[in-house]
């Protein structure tokens, strides 16, 4: 963070009243934005009610834990959050490099270009309309899955916003969908920063294409692939509202398979009207989420202070 | 050798060639079903190459949805301010920031920091912009939670301004006697214009992709939507539409071929992303460089 090279004229003394003012915008929106909700986390120690507000609903203790934590959701939505991110980041991982290595063996043409915008496309779009996709690929009507797949096949239709086995691969696979292009930039940028001699040494001594791959490229991806690893470790207990809500588009038969922690605080929120319980589990996360990061960002730190994020 | 290096070259280009295929065909398959006429869609269901043809979804959008041609308006408003505001916000806070010798820049930068570690969390968040500023259905609810300022944004352009701009000019500058805003105005400005480009697509296409402020905060107001929120409501409510229309004293209400139209609002909410996209390309994916491992 503080590395700067330049050499540095030193000023006398800058005023900084000036400065501090144009900063005063952003501090007040940041005061606003973030600060003020990080207090309002005493709303999972209360029994709030809309007639009484935030102020006079009264105190409850840890009843809220202990109400949320006696039901099945908590668990279900811990296990799927967990879960889900940890596929993303082996799934994913692997999918992203294996671009990047392609795409960086085409080498630097229109076609590479061509390709990498197509498989960026997807991360531009809402969930909302990545859900239309999905739909017009599963809907058990008119779906092109039900219609045209499994019709050629000779299968029975399925009724995919009801059965919920289906959608852990189907949650995996739009994820993918969405993020692996993205995630394959990262990486490609970090082979581009492999030095061509030695990919060049080993081909004079004949190494093949695929020695070379998990030679040297694997290996000198290491480092990147733990930063990113650790850091996606470190908001294992957060989803992308997007994904969980839109994509199986609210379907109450298949939340044990895609009910995760950030579903439930909404729902609980604006569909159940549950604020206390929803408040308890946003802590519970926001907590578990904050010991996590940290710990991820002293191991990072650890193994390559440069990349650590604090 | 030869071969070898032949057949892998071969392999890599089927391969990528058929993920792109891939990332695309969904586009596509929307894209068809926004262009088949209704009851081939309701009969056949949705298909690459439809039977028949009909662009009645954009002439109804065109001629009788002023429900949709505001949320689209609104959109497009909300992402022109939104992006503006932020960048405003984002880069008056970074260059006080980049200054070493700012006093109190530690606390101010650590705060920037924490909220990247710790939030409160949606409860909590919702209730002060509901109950103690009120936003509940007004315009501000889908402009200012949120999406007004990132804390990652403030330090890719902060790091920027210390990397980028050569302290020596803005010495100069202040022994011409400008002020800090002339500096800012005058010499960081010009001299941060791509980095400035970068955030502000990124920042962009978040307003615009964004239904969760609408989903959150316009309760009773759907006339506040945006397309995002438009899209999101009707494909759970096929209906949404129709009781819009009628309200609003538009089109026969009822009589909605709601298929292809839903898909023709999803294509239109689209389109500017993929007509942008190749001019912006560059500077997207810097910024997932930039951003991608310091993230």
């Amino acid at each position: 963070m503080s590395d700067m090279k330049k050499s540095k004229v030193k000023t006398k003394y800058a005023k900084s009243g000036p400065l501090l003012l144009i900063a005063a915008p952003g501090i007040i929106y940041l005061l606003i934005n973030n600060y003020i909700p990080m207090f309002g986390i005493f709303l999972a120690f209360k029994k709030f009610s809309y007639k009484k507000g935030v102020w006079k609903s009264p105190w409850n203790g840890f009843d809220n834990f202990k109400f949320l934590f006696q039901t099945k959701d908590a668990f279900i939505m811990t296990r799927n959050t967990i879960l889900y991110n940890l596929a993303f980041i082996v799934i994913g991982t692997i999918l992203a490099i294996t671009i990047a290595i392609f795409l960086n063996a085409l080498g630097d043409s229109i076609r590479t270009k061509f390709f990498q915008s197509a498989l960026l496309l997807p991360n531009l779009m809402s969930w909302v309309i990545i859900a239309y996709m999905v739909y017009a690929f599963l809907n058990s009507d008119s779906g092109f899955i039900n219609n045209t797949i499994l019709k050629a096949l000779g299968k029975e239709d399925i009724a995919w916003y009801m059965e919920k086995k289906y959608w852990p691969f189907i949650l995996i696979f739009v994820q993918m969908w969405k993020n692996a292009g993205y995630q394959s930039i990262i990486y490609l940028a970090a082979i581009a920063g492999i030095d061509k001699s030695v990919f060049e040494a080993a081909s004079l001594d004949g190494a093949s294409k695929l020695q070379q791959i998990f030679r040297i490229t694997l290996p000198m991806l290491k480092p990147t692939v733990i930063i990113l690893t650790l850091m996606a470790v470190g908001r294992i207990f957060f989803s992308d509202f997007g994904l969980f809500y839109q994509v199986p588009m609210n379907s109450g038969a298949l939340y044990s398979t895609t009910q995760t922690i950030d579903t439930y605080v909404y729902r609980g929120l604006m569909e159940l009207n549950d604020v206390g319980m929803s408040a308890a589990a946003g802590l519970f996360q926001s907590l578990l989420g904050f010991i996590i990061v940290v710990s991820a960002n002293a191991l990072v730190r650890k193994i390559d202070s440069d990349n650590a994020l604090f | 050798m030869i071969t070898n290096k032949k057949s892998f070259k071969i392999f890599v280009n089927v391969i990528l060639s058929l993920l792109a295929l891939f990332s695309v065909l969904p586009i596509f398959l929307v894209f068809m079903a926004s262009i088949t006429e209704e009851q081939t869609l309701i009969l056949n269901g949705y298909s690459f190459v439809p039977q028949v043809f009909s662009l009645y979804a954009y002439k109804y959008i065109l001629f009788s949805g002023n429900v949709i041609l505001r949320a689209y308006l609104i959109t497009i408003s909300v992402t022109a301010i939104g992006t503006f505001v932020n960048l405003f916000l984002t880069t008056f806070l970074a260059y006080p920031l980049s200054k070493k010798d700012l006093k109190g820049r530690n606390i101010i930068l650590f705060m920037v920091f924490f909220t990247m570690l710790f939030n409160g969390g949606l409860v909590s968040s919702y209730m002060m912009w509901t109950q103690i500023f009120h936003i509940r259905d007004t315009y501000f609810a889908l402009l200012v939670p949120n999406l007004m300022m990132n804390a990652f944004n403030v330090i890719i352009m902060k790091n920027f301004f210390v990397n980028n701009i050569p302290e020596s000019l803005l010495e100069a500058a202040k022994l011409d006697g400008a002020t800090e805003l002339q500096i800012l105005n005058k010499v960081v400005f010009p001299l941060s214009k791509p980095i400035i480009a970068t955030v502000g697509m990124m920042v962009g296409l978040a307003y615009w992709n964004d239904w969760q402020n609408g989903l959150y905060f316009l309760l009773m107001k759907t006339n506040l939507y945006g397309i995002q929120n438009v899209l999101n409501t009707m494909i759970n409510n096929v209906q949404f539409l129709s009781t819009q229309a009628a309200s609003q004293g538009g089109a026969a209400a009822g009589s909605l071929p709601s298929t292809g139209i839903r898909m023709a609002i999803a294509v239109i909410a689209l389109a500017p992303v993929i007509i942008i996209y190749p001019f912006v390309q560059k500077a997207f994916v810097k910024g997932i460089v930039v951003g991608g491992v310091k993230g």
